[in-house]
């Protein structure tokens, strides 16, 4: 069934098709509108879940932690100063293995309040131990939410799904709802690895000596390791069911490119158009949107990269403040020693939700093709200087 | 010659606590917790955040308790039941009775906003504060249920607490939950009989139970049962129940109460109050007993 | 703990060995402390009086009851006193350790 509706809506029914059985979520623009719907959809019965009307995004993570620990498929959603409020427990949640899904609307930090598209937020968590998928549009949204739902309770390993403020949140789109019972044949019931129940009492989460921890970080991150490859099996069993495949990086005429553009999030979709527009101009570019951020998809990256020869022009709608762009920082990293003769450099743009436009993307591409390596510094953007 | 007789058991018998846990000479968070096992029974999950309980139980890969815990952050004891309540309803079970467990610390301060949360939602949750008056687990710091004029590392003798300890039942009371009631480990048929009526009862309930410490009291670890009926006597602990807030019915009816001075005299952390320092003391005791058996209906 | 009582330590020797989290994996059986007194309880059975209030208020469930009077678990009682001092006929004395 196709339906017109707001990227929060596409999570909201991710959460409904998953069958989400506890939600506790607490309001903050722009994401009021996925616990509403959510909440009417408890209400109609359309969902059989307990909805805990918490009374802050640090209980309800704390509330999601505790059914998912009771074997509880469990969701919720924030932005912005909610996901940092939640952050003690998004450490809880990794670190004591429990499969929470999240929906995060990516919003600038404060001061001063923005409500606006910044990936601060998100970027800021992901030595968490949360797995982390960036998306561009409501289909993707929706897909993602069930499949991180699979991918997650087989790896036992929370995930969350990002959307730019405004430009995805609360844009409409068509989107293609699967049915229920199709969903239902590629998500079964949870089936928790450890649970807490009566009929065999344990303590979960007790003291952990220097003798123990060491060995239980190493399984949680082998385990995580697990996850690239199994998003792209589960993207390939979504397809066909669905007819849909999403990828751990979407790579747009990457081939034969001379300048690579590395994006996230709708930015993603801004670069396509440029690279349509340069190719018109008689640039050979292409765009790499990187979908799965955590675990980083290190293998999928080098491979698209490919050839040396290559300029790399990565954007971040982020900053790692006396450092550089994230994307930037972990792309050149993992292209260490795998792309030589390839220029990596990092552009940061779109702070506080200021537009990337096509214009921009030209201004990127005119001066990656130029910029002498190996540049380090950050080059801004749209910014006043 | 004495007749042979049966023991006679004034709690019920059944242990769901093990030998070995690392609790202090003396501990009452311990016979708190034994108590209120024995009320609650086996299809019990306790949510335990940072408190003395999160060690006392013993480290991974050890517990020394037969029922589930679930060790969580240190603000969280409520909100992580409400959770764990909700979690359990969903696949199934809905007889394991579900509660909050911690201190002072992470009731009265950290822990206050999620177990207001939880008490106005009216969670389906026994809420209990084992009250040591202090953060004892991190060695003896001030919390507001430090009671005025004691010594704690973070209110040293030069700077007693000089300010009265926080009422939160009288917080909890405004809540209007369905049932909430003070308990001592000194009267523990007591508080079983209160465990018993709140395992009886849906929604929120909360019990405020007296455990002294000897540890950070420096009292003698063998008077712990002692202080645990004298804060009773004296009127310094009254015990009663509540419902919806109203309906305060006194559980112990005190006739002439003993002196603060006797309770005081029992613990290091007062040593250093003057006889003024503890005349402020009797009244404010004075002043709340009145105040709470008004509210009982006199 | 899963009321299996372990009475020995638990050795993980590798990463396989452990949960994924940390989740009990039997009880503090093996942490005998008795170890802790100076002084210990000894009860005089004579005056006994049966009254339970002993074994009510032992924190470290150490006393148990067996043929129908208090037994003090000396591998696990800490020395703590409350049952001495709670005893309404003064029939437990706390005698010193033997070193």
């Amino acid at each position: 069934m196709k339906k017109v509706m707001m990227g929060n809506h596409a999570l909201s029914w991710g959460a409904q098709l998953g069958r989400a059985q506890v939600i506790a979520a607490y309001p903050i623009t722009p994401q009021t509108q996925v616990v509403e719907l959510l909440s009417e959809m408890c209400a109609d019965k359309s969902l059989d879940a307990k909805f805990i009307k918490v009374e802050s995004e640090h209980s309800a993570m704390a509330a999601c932690i505790g059914a998912s620990l009771a074997g509880a498929r469990t969701f919720t959603a924030t932005s912005a100063h909610g996901l940092a409020l939640m952050h003690e427990l998004l450490h809880w949640a990794a670190i004591g293995r429990l499969p929470v899904v999240m929906g995060n609307i990516n919003r600038a930090m404060a001061p001063g309040w923005s409500i606006w598209s910044d990936q601060n937020d998100s970027l800021s968590q992901r030595d968490t131990g949360w797995m982390q998928y960036y998306c561009a549009s409501n289909q993707e949204v929706l897909d993602t939410t069930i499949q991180a739902f699979k991918v997650s309770e087989a790896l036992a390993v929370p995930g969350m799904i990002m959307l730019d403020a405004f430009t995805l949140s609360h844009t409409y789109e068509v989107v293609d709802i699967p049915e229920q019972d199709k969903v239902d044949s590629f998500l079964p019931p949870f089936q928790a690895k450890l649970r807490l129940s009566s009929d065999d009492p344990r303590a979960f989460g007790g003291l952990t000596s220097p003798e123990h921890y060491f060995e239980l970080r190493y399984k949680q991150q082998k385990d995580m390791e697990k996850a690239p490859a199994l998003v792209a099996e589960t993207g390939k069993e979504y397809e066909k069911l669905f007819g849909r495949r999403l990828e751990l990086i979407e790579a747009y005429r990457n081939e034969d490119a001379e300048l690579l553009f590395v994006t996230s999030g709708t930015t993603g979709y801004t670069a396509r158009v440029a690279v349509d527009a340069l190719r018109k101009e008689g640039v050979k570019a292409g765009n790499l949107r990187i979908r799965l951020f955590r675990p980083f998809p290190f293998a999928e990256l080098r491979k698209l990269v490919g050839r040396s020869g290559r300029r790399v022009a990565v954007v971040d709608r982020n900053l790692s403040f006396g450092h550089h762009g994230i994307f930037f920082q972990e792309v050149k990293s993992a292209l260490y020693g795998h792309a030589d003769g390839t220029a990596v450099f990092g552009y940061v743009s779109g702070l506080g939700g200021r537009d990337i436009s096509l214009e921009h993307f030209k201004e990127i591409a005119a001066d990656a093709l130029k910029r002498r390596p190996p540049a380090e510094e950050i080059v801004w953007i749209g910014v006043r200087k | 010659m004495k007749k042979e007789k049966t023991m006679k058991l004034t709690l019920p018998v059944e242990e769901y606590m093990n030998p070995g846990h690392l609790a202090c000479q003396g501990c009452g968070a311990t016979l708190a917790m034994r108590f209120v096992l024995k009320g609650l029974g086996p299809k019990t999950a306790l949510c335990i955040p940072a408190c003395c309980w999160a060690v006392i139980d013993g480290p991974f890969p050890y517990s020394s308790l037969e029922v589930s815990i679930f060790h969580c952050a240190f603000e969280t004891a409520a909100s992580s039941a409400s959770g764990l309540k909700a979690g359990l309803e969903m696949v199934g079970d809905k007889d394991t009775t579900v509660v909050g467990w911690a201190g002072d610390g992470g009731t009265f301060d950290i822990g206050l906003q999620a177990l207001s949360g939880a008490a106005e939602r009216n969670e389906d949750i026994i809420y209990v504060c084992y009250d040591n008056e202090a953060y004892m687990n991190t060695g003896i710091q001030r919390s507001s249920a430090t009671p005025y004029g004691a010594w704690t590392t973070t209110t040293p003798v030069k700077h007693f607490k000089n300010r009265p300890k926080k009422d939160i039942n009288a917080i909890m009371a405004a809540h209007r939950i369905p049932y909430q009631a003070t308990a001592s480990i000194g009267y523990p048929e007591d508080l079983v009989k209160k465990v018993k009526k709140a395992k009886e009862t849906k929604g929120t309930r909360f019990l405020h139970v007296y455990a002294p410490c000897p540890a950070g009291w420096k009292s003698r670890p063998e008077d712990t049962v002692k202080l645990g009926r004298l804060a009773v006597q004296t009127g310094l602990f009254p015990l009663f129940e509540m419902e919806y807030g109203e309906k305060c019915k006194l559980s112990i009816k005190v006739k002439e109460r003993k002196p603060v001075a006797d309770y005081v005299k029992l613990q290091g952390r007062f040593r250093h109050l003057k006889p003024e320092e503890i005349q402020i003391m009797q009244e404010e005791v004075d002043k709340r007993w009145e105040r709470i058996v008004a509210q009982c209906g006199g | 703990m899963s009321k299996k009582k372990t009475t020995e330590k638990i050795v993980l020797a590798t990463e396989r060995d452990f949960p994924i989290m940390p989740m009990s994996l039997g009880t503090m059986h093996h942490n005998r402390t008795g170890a802790w007194r100076n002084i210990r309880p000894v009860i005089d059975k004579e005056n006994c009086i049966q009254c339970g209030i002993c074994w009510k208020f032992c924190p470290d469930v150490s006393i148990y009851v067996e043929n129908e009077y208090p037994v003090i678990d000396y591998v696990y009682c800490k020395g703590c006193g409350i049952c001495a001092e709670e005893c309404p006929s003064k029939c437990i004395a706390m005698v010193e350790e033997k070193k």
